[in-house]
């Protein structure tokens, strides 16, 4: 049992490899990662200053509505493009289990989120520097919360990229769905009452504001974790129908 | 020893094989040969897991690729049809991958790399994106992949395709090399590839298996047609006619070139000799034999009898 534990980590961690390199090795990476910095960039400073206060909220805020196009532009190729090319055939057949692979190129999806995080980090420092009286507990939770969130739409989007062999498609599909996710919050008025307690829990940001105010409620990380394993055991799911089409 | 036993595949309502049945004895290779479209491809992609019958299986020394699937593949080496590769990757870091995905490293790694620079000529090109590479580099280095674990069992779908007469020449004594240490198995549509280099051949018909045997064990059970090109001078209509009637078996053509001089086409069963006789004929006609030369039934003409539609535009 350990050994296998071993031997799938070790499988999992050469796919993480060989997606980073594919990342860094196309202009896609950069290019998705300079306009996620830029733009939140911008929101930060321009509202940072007229606030005056010693947060990060105004990154807080706008950093999930990049995400609706950041991470589908990151994800549509993880699978759609093996499948577009013909590689599926050579990676799925190598003795490496399915999960394996999935797991990896969502590792990888999810550590290039964690440096488009990790380079806000500089407005941060800024905070440091001419703010007073930081809560830095909460800077902590806001960054954990951003990563699950990033996390959630991540295992969407490598959903979106096995059902289709268009990376396109892939984008499209996965814009909507974590198009959905962000905004059932933000419609529960016009949701009847009786589903609403329903969609309020289903939302993401229900659950990001608890995390993000500071407080860390298993219930919103169990929420988070639930939805990204059940992204990606669709997509393992998904990678196996190929076998029988 | 790997055993395919009915296999069959549908594709929607499509069948794309049915039925197929065939088994590779360690250290053969064995030619995989049918028209486009016979399910060759659709055959190797569920021997290698890619693909899950709709019923059948396969067996690799007894044990069920359904069942013991990563096992399985991890002795087999796979090169797919027209060669996929990543092609944003250098040649060494693909080979690296390949590798390690089949827990290969430190100094076994650079063995292995050593012996499939030397066996698949891939030294040159090692740091160049695959991209970038002729055809025939791409291809060298798709097997040198599949190489890379020295697997027992070798799969190629097309080797071949693509590459210029003298790549061809030189994966074709390659693949003769590999196959006599491992179970190969190479697919193809063009019988003289396969007649040259496999042990047997398994030809596939519309997803069916229509012959199976070494090109000996072929031709014997094939009764085929013998032609016999014939040219005469002062061959009288009457004549030709009458030869057909003398000899019911044989199907003439005749054709008038210029200056009386005749060619007739005969065609009649193998299995027996009519030069004779119809030389006797040509005799007796008074006809002037200017040229006569037979062309036995060769494995191409099996090959085609076996692929052809019936009555088709192309028999």
């Amino acid at each position: 049992m350990r050994d296998q534990l071993q031997i799938s980590a070790r499988h999992v961690a050469i796919i993480f490899r060989k997606e980073v390199g594919s990342f860094f090795n196309s202009p896609v990476a950069y290019i998705t990662l300079v306009v996620f910095l830029l733009i939140s960039g911008w929101f930060f400073s321009s509202s940072f200053f007229l606030i005056n206060e010693s947060d990060l909220r105004g990154l807080f805020n706008i950093i999930p509505t990049i995400y609706l196009f950041f991470i589908p532009a990151i994800t549509m190729g993880l699978i759609a493009r093996e499948k577009s090319t013909g590689t599926m055939e050579l990676l799925v057949t190598l003795p490496l289990e399915d999960w394996e692979v999935v797991t990896g190129k969502y590792l990888a999806a999810l550590s290039l989120i964690g440096v488009g995080l990790l380079y806000t980090f500089v407005h941060f420092i800024t905070l440091t520097f001419v703010g007073t009286n930081i809560d830095l507990g909460a800077i902590f939770t806001g960054y954990l919360g951003l990563l699950l969130v990033g996390g959630v739409y991540a295992a969407a989007g490598i959903f979106c990229s096995a059902v289709t062999g268009n990376q396109i498609t892939a984008f499209i599909l996965g814009f909507l769905i974590v198009f959905v996710f962000f905004m059932m919050d933000k419609v529960l008025f016009f949701i009847p009452g009786f589903m609403a307690g329903t969609v309020q829990y289903i939302s993401v940001d229900y659950h990001l504001s608890n995390i993000s105010r500071g407080v860390i409620d298993s219930r919103n990380l169990i929420y988070f974790i639930t939805v990204i394993a059940v992204f990606l055991i669709l997509t393992v799911r998904v990678l196996e129908i190929r076998k029988w089409r | 020893m790997i055993r395919v036993e009915n296999l069959t595949k549908y594709y929607g309502d499509v069948c794309a094989i049915k039925e197929v049945d065939f088994t590779v004895h360690d250290g053969e290779i064995l030619g995989f040969l049918g028209p486009n479209g016979a399910g060759k491809t659709t055959t190797l992609r569920i021997i290698t897991t890619y693909l899950a019958p709709t019923s059948g299986a396969v067996y690799i020394d007894d044990l069920d690729i359904a069942e013991h699937s990563a096992e399985l593949r991890a002795r087999i080496g796979y090169l797919p049809e027209l060669n996929p590769l990543y092609s944003e990757m250098p040649a060494y870091d693909l080979l690296v991958f390949a590798a390690s995905a089949r827990a290969i490293t430190g100094r076994r790694f650079k063995e292995a790399l050593g012996g499939v620079m030397e066996t698949c000529g891939v030294r040159e090109v090692l740091h160049r994106p695959v991209g970038e590479l002729s055809k025939g580099y791409r291809q060298r280095v798709g097997l040198a992949m599949a190489m890379i674990h020295d697997p027992e069992i070798l799969i190629m779908d097309e080797p071949s395709a693509g590459l210029d007469p003298n790549q061809i020449a030189e994966i074709r004594a390659l693949i003769k090399e590999l196959g006599k240490e491992k179970t190969v198995i190479i697919s193809s549509h063009i019988l003289q590839e396969v007649q040259a280099m496999a042990d047997r051949m398994v030809i596939l018909n519309k997803g069916q298996v229509v012959a199976d045997g070494t090109t000996t064990e072929l031709m014997a059970g094939f009764q085929g047609k013998a032609q016999l090109t014939l040219e005469v001078k002062n061959a009288t209509e009457d004549s030709v006619q009458g030869l057909a009637v003398r000899f019911p078996e044989i199907r003439v053509q005749d054709q008038k070139l210029q200056d009386g001089v005749s060619r007739l086409e005969l065609e009649y069963p193998t299995g027996q000799d009519l030069r004779e006789q119809i030389f006797g004929y040509a005799v007796e006609s008074s006809w002037v034999v200017l040229e006569m030369s037979r062309r036995q039934a060769r494995l191409e003409d099996l090959f085609r009898s076996l692929t052809v539609e019936e009555g088709g535009a192309l028999a």
